[in-house]
């Protein structure tokens, strides 16, 4: 019988810098619970004054961690929430959180593949959960990830994406919408219909699709694929609200 | 247990408070103007825009936007208070008095309360004392400007003595009544008159 | 539709979750306005405002209302004409 959603107080561990603008914070819970990719925690900040604010962010580190959970966090700059985790927070300080949540925008090994996942910025992190367990599945589904983002310096996980490309199965087909390095051989543009018709078909057959990150690239990548034949029930979203 | 739990150097972006003779209780002040919503912001076209005003009414109405931008209209500069807990002063508007729209129905003496529908589905209901004597108008302009979509443009009902869930934005027009017919917000546990200086947020309060 | 700050249902999948004491968006519900049967984390939120409206994906009929005061909890789902929740 799972137990009911509560509150707890967890404790940072540990920061970790992903680019300029996001950062990964390991948090021990001290109720913790085995998650599945694609879930999220909810955390709630209180001020001295009683005052709360609270957003959800997706967990990133795949379950077989035990005991904490990695939340990968932008910091949006008119933000509430995201600039005291930035600015204010130091390993060692304790955070209330509550999850982990989510029971539709997940994936687990037994739901099979393959797996057609669209990120737009920070939403790889949920995304990039779903990766790692994949790395340790047996079978292992085959994977393309589909990832914009603004410049090659704002590309969350480069390096381990960058690693996962010896993995035969999985095929990263990175954008850069804002600027684009020397060299670049990745897409320059923002999300469109041939490029969701390449990762559509570098995909397979009936793809499970997950899309996740702003509100109107969600939207724009679900429409796209549906009107390029994907049936609806099959693609899942995360919107994420407004861009940063 | 984690009732008392306070986030170390965590204030929250809200805290001016301004001159309490202003704000009201519970309230802080922004110098933004947040958008809130329950659904799509409509998309209505001018040319198949209306308001109209039914119900207890000697001679029901209905306005084009042509004529009804056409009526006798004035500037206003109210503040406004959201139950969200945000005050803002001195926001300018421009638009047409209730009473002068009240005034072209000639109410029948039954009628006691009001519902405004909106575009998209949105009601709200008040006391029609609540919109007589210069206390609400319909507006079509912020700021100077046509009033936009996100903010209730087309055009949005404005009551500025009352919480700004009664300020139906995309209004399309009144209904009056003789019996009180909680709106979309009242009906599941907000206030039925929401006077923001008896902090009347929650039914109840 | 192009308002940028619409949701997914996902979002307040822990206020659900602390309301039913269980997780609801992997759950089925039948709209009450189209007939549409589908997960509960399809349907789209607007959680800002006075309270929380959830609408069909299809229809954008609102299904799901949330209106939390310091005392208590309001749910409205009139507009799903059932749930579907699978034994556990």
């Amino acid at each position: 019988m799972p137990e009911p959603l509560a509150w707890q107080i967890a404790t940072v561990t540990a920061i970790r810098a992903e680019t300029p603008e996001v950062s990964s914070f390991t948090l021990a819970l001290p109720a913790w619970r085995a998650h599945r990719a694609g879930q999220h925690y909810d955390v709630r900040l209180t001020a001295l004054d009683g005052y709360k604010a609270q957003r959800s962010y997706s967990i990133a580190s795949p379950p077989s961690r035990a005991g904490e959970v990695d939340l990968t966090i932008e910091r949006i700059a008119d933000g509430e929430v995201s600039p005291y985790f930035h600015d204010v927070v130091e390993v060692g300080d304790r955070v209330e959180l509550r999850g982990p949540i989510g029971g539709y925008f997940v994936w687990e090994p037994a739901l099979g593949g393959p797996l057609l996942l669209i990120a737009g910025g920070s939403g790889v992190v949920p995304l990039m959960a779903m990766l790692r367990e994949r790395a340790s599945a047996d079978p292992r589904p085959a994977a393309v990830l589909l990832h914009s983002s603004r410049t090659y310096e704002d590309v969350i996980y480069r390096d381990e994406l960058d690693a996962l490309a010896g993995d035969a199965g999985l095929r990263v087909i990175q954008t850069l919408t804002r600027s684009q390095p020397p060299g670049w051989h990745g897409y320059a543009r923002r999300i469109d219909k041939p490029m969701l018709a390449e990762a559509i078909a570098a995909s397979g057959a009936q793809p499970l699709v997950y899309i996740c990150g702003p509100t109107l690239l969600v939207e724009a990548a679900a429409n796209g694929l549906v009107e390029l034949g994907v049936p609806p029930v099959q693609v899942r979203t995360e919107r994420f609200g407004p861009t940063s | 247990m984690t009732d008392r739990f306070v986030s170390r150097g965590f204030v929250g972006r809200t805290h001016e408070d301004g001159d309490k003779a202003r704000v009201p209780p519970g309230q802080y002040l922004t110098d933004s103007f947040p958008v809130l919503s329950a659904g799509p912001t409509p998309q209505i076209p001018l040319d198949s825009w209306e308001f109209s005003i039914e119900g207890l009414v000697r001679s029901p109405m209905r306005w084009s936007w042509q004529e009804f931008t056409a009526l006798p209209s004035r500037d206003w500069t109210v503040d406004i208070s959201c139950v969200t807990k945000w005050t803002k002063l001195d926001t300018r508007w421009h638009g047409v008095s209730l009473d002068d729209l009240l005034a072209a129905v000639e109410m029948d003496p039954r009628a006691r309360f009001v519902t405004a529908h909106s575009f998209g589905g949105y009601t709200t209901n008040l006391p029609l004392t609540d919109l007589l004597n210069n206390q609400a108008f319909v507006a079509w302009q912020y700021d100077g400007a046509p009033l936009e979509p996100a903010h209730g443009g087309p055009a949005r009902l404005v009551v500025p003595h009352l919480y700004l869930w009664k300020s139906a934005k995309w209004v399309r027009g009144l209904r009056l009544h003789e019996e009180d017919e909680p709106g979309f917000w009242e009906s599941l546990g907000y206030h039925n008159r929401g006077d923001p200086w008896r902090e009347e947020r929650y039914s109840g309060d | 539709m192009d308002d940028p700050m619409v949701l997914d249902a996902n979002a307040v999948a822990g206020d659900l979750a602390e309301l039913f004491g269980f997780e609801l968006t992997a759950a089925a519900h039948r709209c009450a306005h189209c007939g549409n049967v589908a997960a509960v984390g399809t349907l789209l939120a607007w959680t800002q405002g006075p309270g929380v409206t959830l609408r069909c994906s299809g229809c954008r009929g609102v299904v799901v209302r949330i209106v939390r005061t310091p005392s208590r909890t309001y749910l409205d789902v009139s507009g799903a004409s059932y749930l579907e929740i699978r034994a556990r």
